[in-house]
């Protein structure tokens, strides 16, 4: 019930602005509340040392040739292992390391963990509390993809970037989804800028709440954007099949990687410091 | 941690305040409660300056070519509000001074700039020039904190840029608020300090400057610090000799992903020796060698960061005296001889073109020698007073090498019947009368004195009654002593 207030309130935003297509750029008033689904249906808190737990997390392994899309889609340079160099946890802590070092034709290796098959869940809420690596060419994520890419190839079966984050933006996160009419270059995005601080200096909460007709987006205990089929329809381009169509409405799974490189956030420079480590305390689903 | 020490630390400064403010009734406030207080104001320039001299720029040195009179302000041009700094920069043949450079002091005591960690300004150019430096810490009394951001691109539009604090922790009391030194534009590119003539197509410019102020931006992240460029050396000293640790620069992650690396003053750091008895190290980085024997190592720390690059010393005890030679007096003309009476008064510094070369004479015990750093090419002149050295058959020399790859060519040169050094700027060989005999000593055994002997051969053999000169080239650090003609 609490959810309706928000949606009466950012609608009533856009009702003032009305005309200036600038809704998601509301002002977040001091009465909105942040979440609203406080059920833990899982967590993951990262307490064993070792791999990630197996009856949670699987690996995508390789640079995407195996799957047809070498570079992931993206150009990415890195190839994803299951090694603890690239994954583990340790000390409390999920660690993803990107490395320079030559791996099986690419230059770079990473990691990139996902519950598919194993959590899936559709609408709720989905938070992790990370820390960010740093430099150009670090590329960051914490997303969810639906389960039915195999039937409905992407992007009809949707993708909600939770947060995403490009190490030469050390103060900026964006949150995205992406569907027909609405993906890559112009899924629908927003960023946030942290004031006074960076990412990849300390721990921040990275969340969606996502219900049948609204995704919302907010770290730390700031909401920041909300996405519903309106905006999805009014955004999309229309040269595609169901243009703007509202996707968000099955079962998705948890992905947590960091790329190198890559059309999004271009190679690494002579500035890049490498291994570059994502931290992350925990992941937390509601409903 | 950190916070929480600070945290502690505020809290103690306001009890003790409070304190003090409690008494107030019984005694005045002490000095140092006042000195606790320094104003921590932010702004140095907005629309007017703030809390600067009444004569807020004060101009580089014009004995050292800085324009006193390029700096005012613009009420035309501001990024914010209604003023600017305007920078008129001269070009090259400018009688009142060919380069820009000033500094902004505090008119008061300093101020407390430990809540800030950058200092931020706005500027643009007339075209798109390049301030040579920008920094804070200079106050042309004690210079204790310079910090320098150099080579600054600016654009035709106003541009915000960055300059971080090391280490604001060390700034209690700062008076240099503000440095700027910029030179002509470099038109076609070709700017080379070794060639002075690159300069003079270069043209003057203008550089509008706003908002400066110290910020707490929260979004600065140190990425590196170092000392002696990172480098980790490994170097043998004599006891009661000192060395400074140079090449210390701190490298800071902008929330614009830009890399942005800064010198530091040694003051921010703070210095450690692994073992004060070998050798300590002072706020200034100047390791001074105190024991007689032993290693240490010398490393720094830059806030919380680790600097990359050390110094490890091992102590070699006193340094030695270059031996006594034993030719008899009546058949030696010295140049540089405690044992002789020498002939002419030698000059080691002839301030030859291109030369890096710092020599100087020391002094242990009354021994005197002459010391030789990062030598290129140098020379020891006796050309106002030629020596006839037609009866003498060898030069002497002692010198003392750091390491055993050290090599010295010497030429010794007889500057002819006219008495003029004679060179072929080109090539570096004796025209004229000139002639020259050259040696080059290597394989020398380091760290000890090694006593040669030159013979006046080659085109000498004919010619040497107005010695004149012995250049030296390479080294690059050697000491020497005891040079003299002589003959058995």
């Amino acid at each position: 019930m609490k959810q309706m207030k928000i949606l009466k309130s950012i609608l009533a935003c856009a009702v003032l602005l009305a005309g200036t297509l600038l809704i998601t750029n509301c002002e977040v008033d001091e009465t909105q509340t942040v979440t609203n689904f406080e059920n833990l249906v899982m967590a993951d808190e990262f307490d064993v040392d070792g791999a990630p737990d197996p009856t949670l997390w699987t690996y995508d392994i390789g640079d995407g040739s195996a799957e047809g899309i070498p570079g992931w889609g993206n150009n990415e340079l890195q190839y994803y292992t299951d090694r603890p160099e690239n994954v583990k946890v340790e000390n409390g802590l999920l660690v993803i390391t990107a490395r320079e070092e030559a791996f099986d034709g690419s230059s770079y290796t990473s990691a990139r963990i996902t519950t598919q098959n194993l959590f899936e869940q559709q609408y709720g809420r989905f938070e992790a509390r990370i820390r960010m690596p740093l430099g150009k060419g670090i590329w960051p994520a914490f997303w969810l993809l639906g389960n039915d890419c195999d039937i409905n190839p992407w992007p009809q079966c949707g993708e909600i970037d939770v947060m995403e984050y490009l190490g030469d933006a050390p103060t900026i996160v964006f949150g995205s989804a992406h569907g027909p009419g609405y993906n890559a270059g112009d899924s629908i995005s927003k960023e946030y800028e942290l004031e006074n601080d960076r990412f990849d200096t300390g721990f921040h909460v990275f969340g969606i709440e996502w219900g049948p007709d609204y995704i919302n987006y907010y770290v730390d205990d700031e909401l920041y954007q909300q996405i519903t089929p309106e905006t999805t329809a009014e955004e999309a381009v229309d040269n595609v099949p169901n243009p703007g169509e509202w996707v968000f409405n099955r079962p998705f799974y948890i992905i947590l990687n960091i790329a190198v490189g890559g059309n999004l956030p271009g190679a690494p420079n002579e500035d890049t410091q490498f291994p570059q480590r994502m931290y992350v305390d925990y992941v937390r689903v509601y409903n | 941690m950190k916070n929480i020490n600070y945290k502690i630390g505020r809290t103690t400064i306001v009890l003790g305040l409070l304190l003090i403010f409690n008494l107030g009734c019984e005694r005045d406030l002490t000095d140092e409660a006042v000195l606790a207080t320094f104003p921590t104001t932010a702004e140095i320039y907005t629309d007017n300056p703030v809390g600067l001299t009444d004569e807020f720029f004060i101009s580089f040195d014009p004995a050292v070519g800085a324009n006193p009179e390029a700096f005012g302000t613009d009420d035309n041009e501001s990024y914010e509000g209604t003023s600017s700094i305007r920078i008129d920069v001269p070009g090259p043949n400018d009688p009142n001074g060919t380069f820009a450079g000033c500094i902004f002091r505090d008119r008061g005591e300093g101020r407390n700039l430990t809540g800030y960690d950058a200092l931020t300004f706005w500027a643009k150019g007339s075209t798109t020039g390049v301030l040579g430096e920008v920094g804070f810490g200079v106050d042309f009394l004690e210079n204790k904190f310079p910090v320098n951001r150099a080579n600054i691109q600016l654009s035709t539009d106003w541009r915000k840029y960055v300059i971080p604090i090391p280490n604001p922790e060390k700034l209690v009391q700062e008076r240099g608020m503000f440095l700027i030194a910029v030179g002509s534009f470099d038109v076609l590119g070709n700017d080379d300090p070794a060639l002075a003539d690159s300069f003079s197509d270069n043209s003057g410019w203008i550089v509008w400057l706003d908002e400066i102020k110290f910020e707490r931006l929260g979004t600065t992240l140190t990425v590196n610090a170092e000392i002696l460029d990172g480098q980790n050396l490994v170097q043998e000293s004599f006891s009661n000799t000192t060395t400074t640790i140079t090449g210390l620069s701190q490298t800071v992650n902008l929330a614009t992903g830009e890399n942005v690396t800064v010198g530091v003053a040694p003051t921010y750091f703070d210095f450690n020796s692994s073992n004060p008895a070998v050798a300590t190290v002072d706020e200034n980085g100047v390791v001074n060698v105190v024991g007689q024997s032993g290693t240490t190592t010398i490393t720094a720390v830059l806030g919380n960061n680790q600097a990359q690059g050390s110094l490890e010393i091992t102590a070699l005890g006193d340094f030695p005296l270059a031996p006594v030679p034993d030719d008899p007096a009546a058949n030696v003309l010295s140049i540089f001889s405690d044992s002789y009476t020498d002939v002419v008064d030698a000059n080691f510094t002839p301030g030859f073109g291109g030369s890096t070369t710092q020599a100087s004479v020391l002094s242990i015990g009354g021994e005197e020698f002459v010391t030789y750093e990062n030598n290129n090419f140098t020379g020891i002149m006796f050309d106002n007073n030629p020596i006839d050295g037609s009866a003498m058959s060898f030069l002497h020399v002692d010198i003392f090498a750091p390491d055993a790859s050290t090599q010295v060519e010497f030429q010794i040169r007889d500057i002819g019947s006219n008495q003029e050094i004679e060179t072929n700027e080109f090539t570096g060989f004796p025209t004229g009368d000139d002639v020259d005999y050259r040696v080059t000593l290597n394989g020398l055994t380091p760290n000890e004195w090694n006593s040669i002997d030159i013979p006046l051969v080659g085109n000498l053999t004919t010619q040497r009654n107005n010695l004149g000169a012995i250049i030296l080239v390479g080294g690059p650090s050697f000491i020497l002593d005891n040079i003299y003609f002589f003959t058995e």
